[in-house]
């Protein structure tokens, strides 16, 4: 679908096409509600079913049967009746629900009655010396390569951090054929005191068993060495990784501490978020049926929290089934109880992850030369020295040292630049706040935004 | 750093810095990139420091690369075709040298 098919307004604008959003999708568009759903990549499925419709990997056990669970889903989406609209790119959203899409270069803007944000999550900052050179990637970056192209890595691969998605990414790339030189993992023995009180939740949660044997498949064939920071080193690419006196060689690092919502979009629109301790990020605050505080805009899947694919699907089947019952009292539409059933299952074992895999501070606190805002090569010596001169908030040191104002838009330093100012100010993440954001939340060229139909009485308007 | 897996399907052609290279129906400008063995794709305007694709999922940046003449376009979300020129950035203050 190009730009100009577009309607000038639909019942329900989804945005993003993860679990959530296609969950999302398929529920709203079968009981009748004039649904599109927009997603950037060329295709659907999001991040964790990235490729779902079109992937190159032949060999189904390498992604493993949880990925291509999600080809139900995209099949379920497609046959909804939802015009689903991929290479799609949402760069504004307001109160009023008037949403602005880019599509091939043509830029619309057109309203809805409902909108649910699906924008999923990304993977936390890990600014760590050396982040940036060529050769260091995060692992959901290779994961993507995989899932999406079928491409392995070769050469010398070393992994860092923790975290569910790195345990995942590890095995994959072993049953892929790959070669991983070792892992390096950078968990506190002491997330153990804090995680042993959710351990019977977790013994019952469906990420229990498959935990396990992947930690097993794993920990069988590469090397694990328990370290407490890590450092990649170089000149203009990676030549070895550092960390607590071992010395590797290496071609590849890949990074990963964990995942966190994407909230670019929600907070531009003006929903308000708040910082979750267990999760050490900003979310949105929600009610029951994931509706925000702005009417009629919500935020399903992991962009409300983070809680795995299996929980985005259910999220976003309840955000929809509020959104029909407020569009059309009068459609037949399954009550959300089923899915809220399922989704607390899903949630269970997440309490024991988030305390197992929880960040140390040193790897989400850099110190010194350590680069914390990439675009701006903003170091975090920087960062504290500003905030131990008086700049109170993230906003103000966009001021000072451009942090946050570069093409990432602040997703890549948001979270370090709002701790560390916490913790040179002996104050909380929540008191201190995030970047204000502000449509457009993607980059577009002056001819997309040319581009937008206007008539000749709104060209000759007075403007506000 | 990276190999294909098996079958790689259907092949094109694109251009990176006026050197064609073979990429797969299905690859990004960035996979494209990355499966060439090309090791970064710009520079950095303030340092100038080479930079490679990062999260290859449209929040870091890292991949901007002009695409058949429009600068800044995000690799990892531009599908490859076939003839498609892709040039690689140099920060602004090299630019400018």
């Amino acid at each position: 679908m190009n730009a100009s098919e577009l309607a000038s307004s639909y019942d329900l604008v989804v945005i993003g096409g993860g679990p959530a959003g296609l969950a999302a999708a398929a529920t709203a568009a079968r009981a009748g509600v004039a649904t599109v759903l927009f997603d950037e990549n060329p295709g659907v499925g999001g991040q964790i079913y990235r490729g779902i419709t079109a992937n190159p990997v032949r060999n189904r056990a390498i992604l493993g049967e949880e990925y291509w669970a999600g080809s139900a889903l995209a099949a379920e989406a497609k046959a909804s009746g939802a015009s689903i609209v991929n290479g799609a790119t949402v760069w504004s959203l307001d109160r009023t629900l008037t949403v602005g899409v880019s599509i091939a270069g043509q830029a619309r803007m057109l309203t809805a009655k409902r909108v649910i944000i699906a924008t999923g999550s990304l993977e936390r900052p890990f600014p760590i010396p050396g982040w940036t050179l060529p050769g260091v990637m995060t692992a959901g970056g290779a994961q993507t390569l995989l899932k999406a192209q079928g491409l392995v890595p070769t050469g010398r691969t070393v992994m860092a951090g923790n975290g569910p998605l790195l345990w995942l990414l590890a095995a994959q790339i072993l049953r892929a054929g790959g070669r991983i030189e070792a892992i390096l993992d950078t968990s506190s023995r002491l997330n153990w005191l804090r995680a042993a009180m959710f351990l019977p939740d977790f013994l019952l949660s469906p990420y229990f068993k498959k935990g396990l044997a992947l930690l097993r498949e794993v920990k069988a064939k590469v090397d694990v060495i328990p370290v407490g920071n890590v450092a990649a080193v170089g000149t203009d690419k990676l030549k070895e990784v550092v960390a607590d006196g071992h010395h590797i060689p290496a071609d590849l690092l890949l990074l990963h501490q964990g995942v966190v919502p994407n909230v670019n979009l929600a907070i531009a629109a003006g929903v308000a978020h708040r910082w979750n301790d267990r999760q050490l990020c900003f979310a949105p605050v929600l009610d029951a049926d994931f509706q925000s505080s702005v009417p009629g805009i919500a935020v399903a899947g992991d962009g409300a929290g983070i809680a795995g694919g299996t929980a985005a699907a259910e999220r976003g089947r309840i955000a929809a089934i509020a959104a029909v019952r407020a569009l059309k009292p009068d459609a037949k539409i399954a009550d959300p109880q089923t899915a809220r059933q399922r989704l607390q299952r899903e949630e269970m074992g997440r309490a024991f992850l988030d305390e197992l895999y929880r960040p140390v501070a040193a790897l989400r606190q850099p110190e010194g030369d350590t680069i914390a805002c990439r675009c701006e090569e903003v170091t975090a010596g920087q960062i504290r020295e500003t905030a131990r001169m008086g700049c109170e908030g993230p906003n103000q040191m966009k001021a000072f040292l451009r942090c946050g104002m570069g093409p990432c838009q602040g997703r890549m330093c948001g979270l370090t630049v709002t701790e560390l100012i916490a913790e040179e100010r002996g104050t909380t993440p929540d008191e201190v706040g995030y970047y204000r954001l502000r449509p457009p939340v993607k980059p577009i060229t002056l001819g997309e935004l040319a581009s937008l139909p206007i008539s000749e009485a709104e060209r000759k308007a007075v403007e506000r | 750093m990276f190999k294909r897996l098996g079958d790689t399907g259907a092949t094109l052609t694109v251009t990176i810095d006026g050197k064609p290279i073979r990429a797969r129906i299905g690859d990004t400008v960035a996979s494209a990139m990355l499966a060439a063995g090309i090791d970064h794709c710009r520079t950095t305007p303030v340092t100038g420091a080479a930079r490679a694709p990062y999260c290859l999922m449209g929040v870091c940046f890292e991949c901007l690369v002009t695409v058949d003449g429009v600068g800044s376009r995000q690799g990892c979300l531009v599908p490859v075709a076939e003839g498609m020129k892709v040039e690689t950035q140099l920060g602004k203050r090299e630019a400018g040298r």
